[in-house]
């Protein structure tokens, strides 16, 4: 390997893995939070704005209409548990872990769920789902984008990498 | 082992050995420099001012002189404006852009190629007419993040500083004009996002972030990411292979390719490229669809035919603005004949002033003849007794291509690439031993086949489908 810190094209982050949408269509570490959003299992016209705080494991969960989640009074509800599960899917345990400050020799979705929770978090405070949901709109807009066929010379600094996550 | 011969196309490894001089020197200028931001110039300690004077030096006797010197003193005294700012972003790229040329120098003295004569157009482009006020204001909000980012330094980054590009890169998307800075920011703040708090981080990217922040600084000048088309292009387009970039949000494929023009005049090498934002799980082989709508030609490369082009705009710097109403399919045309015969005439086309980085050096070669074996960092190519590195992590996972494919190969195209002070191959494609069969990278990209490229593809059309959906159900509300 050349020097890291000398490369140009150094591999900074791994890229996201595939998986199936139809759970959590969105999910990101930002903010300093595992945030997403989860389709609701009953309503198809309902998602749920889910996060939890790096750090502090603080927690939140409401109704794309800001309607608290009922099983997120006092300790993760469901939407949570989908949240960190896909999560690790689309990013890999170890980043996960490392981004929430889950200190875990071999982490997986069941062992970090299972050490924040016992953490006892308190629920979050901040109203990030205003935020989270906008974030998520932001997202599906990528679709609507339309191509181009002008060369962009800055890419030439993002290889792709068989690197995974 | 068969020796390489340049009069066969074949590059001269051996060539690519010697040292440079001053290049040592320029990259130990920029270095200076990057440690600069790596603890940022909100309060800089006298090793940083060292660094800013060190980049200032190594302009003396060019045009930015005077200024880089000014605004090394200013920054220094942890009172820089924009525009020091600007002006040392400008510094650092001019230092790099005198490696780049002396990189291109001895590259062409390996591949025996000759360089294009017509200049590039030196001059960005004057501003868009209908350049609006909305527009500049974008720029100026872009470039005064970056300047935040500056003053923090990469070990004072938090989610506050990085989140400020979130509503720019969001309103300059939109504008296909200013295309080009936002697809940067974006992939610069997902990875300074990943990376908050820089205090906490194990290292530094120091080289890597430096090159983004600079190169996005000069695109905040108004008119410095245009792409001036000088010319069209009528004859026969010869594919060489696909090189893919992405970042977690954008993706875009070039087809390097060997142009005939339909005139006799000389064969030149130039790119075709198309590029588009993307979810950030859409990813390997499913990229393909996004892109294969609006260049026909992946579809060409997919099939190993040419094509005919008639008008196609293109660039001083041999960019095709594509268009699918300017070209037609053609008969069959197989890469490495390509490669072994229309390769070794064609000239290289000079690089634009603003994209003159070792970075953005991608020469199309042929290599033959060689020994594919491993050292300490990989695999290598020993090309008539020169080992020349191999960057098989660039193969992409959108293709049928394999490290182990590259490994057992007997001849390969690739793009010579240079980083972190040394030249690498990067394949695009390889004849393996024995059967003689071709991979290519690109192999994909007009329509996947075999199980995996069509799972994946598959896959991410799933993945499409559901966003579309919920798309539908959430923004009309």
């Amino acid at each position: 390997m050349p020097d890291w810190e000398k490369s140009s094209t150094a591999r900074v982050i791994p890229p996201a893995r595939p998986r199936k949408l139809a759970k959590a269509p969105f999910v990101e570490l930002a903010d300093g939070r595992l945030q997403g959003v989860v389709s609701s299992g009953s309503d198809i016209e309902r998602v749920y704005v889910s996060s939890v705080t790096a750090g502090s494991y603080a927690f939140a969960c409401s109704t794309n209409n800001n309607r608290p989640c009922g099983g997120a009074r006092g300790s993760f509800c469901n939407h949570i548990r989908t949240l960190i599960n896909e999560a690790v899917l689309q990013y890999g345990a170890g980043r996960v872990a490392r981004y929430l400050r889950v200190e875990l020799a071999e982490p997986d979705a069941d062992s970090m769920t299972a050490a924040m929770s016992a953490a006892r978090p308190a629920p979050d405070g901040t109203r990030a789902a205003a935020t989270v949901f906008s974030r998520f709109l932001r997202h599906l807009a990528y679709l609507e984008l339309a191509p181009v066929t002008t060369p962009v010379p800055e890419l030439q600094w993002f290889p792709p990498t068989r690197m995974t996550a | 082992m068969v020796p390489a011969d340049p009069d066969d196309g074949v590059m001269r490894a051996d060539l690519l050995a010697g040292t440079i001089a001053g290049l040592d020197e320029a990259l130990a200028a920029v270095d200076a420099f990057d440690q600069v931001l790596v603890a940022g110039v909100l309060r800089p300690q006298p090793a940083q001012a060292a660094g800013l004077t060190r980049l200032a030096d190594a302009v003396e006797g060019t045009p930015l002189a005077a200024p880089a010197a000014v605004a090394a003193g200013r920054a220094a005294a942890g009172a820089a404006t924009e525009e020091h700012l600007v002006v040392l972003a400008a510094a650092r790229a001019a230092v790099l852009g005198s490696v780049h040329d002396a990189l291109m120098i001895q590259i062409a003295e390996a591949t025996g190629r000759a360089v294009g004569k017509e200049a590039a157009s030196g001059q960005p482009g004057a501003s868009q007419p209908g350049a609006s006020q909305h527009r500049a204001s974008l720029l100026g909000a872009g470039r005064s993040w970056l300047c935040d980012l500056a003053r923090s330094g990469w070990r004072g980054l938090d989610h506050d500083v990085v989140s400020g590009s979130a509503p720019v890169v969001s309103a300059m998307l939109a504008d296909p004009v200013l295309r080009r800075l936002a697809t940067l920011l974006d992939g610069f703040a997902a990875e300074l996002a990943a990376c908050c708090p820089g205090a906490a981080a194990e290292r530094v990217p120091a080289r890597r972030w430096a090159d983004l922040w600079s190169r996005a600084m000069l695109l905040t000048l108004p008119g410095a990411a245009a792409t001036p088309v000088t010319g069209t292009a009528t004859g026969r387009l010869l594919p060489l292979g696909v090189d893919l970039h992405e970042h977690a949000t954008a993706v875009q494929a070039q087809v390097h390719a060997v142009f005939e023009p339909a005139d006799g005049t000389g064969s030149r090498l130039v790119r075709a490229s198309v590029c588009a934002p993307k979810p950030d799980t859409v990813v390997g082989a499913g990229v393909w669809p996004l892109l294969r709508p609006h260049l026909s030609l992946l579809a060409a490369v997919s099939d190993g035919r040419s094509m005919d082009l008639t008008d196609m705009p293109v660039t001083a710097e041999g960019d095709l603005i594509w268009s699918d109403a300017h070209a037609r399919p053609g008969g069959p045309a197989d890469p490495f004949a390509t490669a072994r015969v229309a390769l070794p005439a064609a000239a290289e086309a000079v690089t634009a002033p603003l994209d003159r980085h070792p970075a953005r050096i991608a020469v199309p070669v042929f290599l033959e003849g060689y020994a594919a074996g491993t050292d300490d960092d990989g695999l290598v190519f020993t090309v008539a007794g020169h080992p020349l590195a191999v960057d098989d992590d660039r193969v992409p996972a959108a293709g049928p291509l394999t490290p182990e494919a590259v490994a057992a190969s007997a001849a390969c195209i690739g793009l010579l690439r240079w980083d972190a002070g040394a030249f690498s191959v990067q394949p695009l494609a390889v004849e393996t031993t024995g059967r003689r069969a071709a991979v290519h990278a690109g192999e994909w990209a007009g329509g996947a086949t075999g199980t995996t490229g069509v799972k994946a593809e598959k896959a991410a059309a799933d993945a499409v489908a559901v966003l579309r959906e919920r798309a539908g159900r959430l923004l009309r509300k």
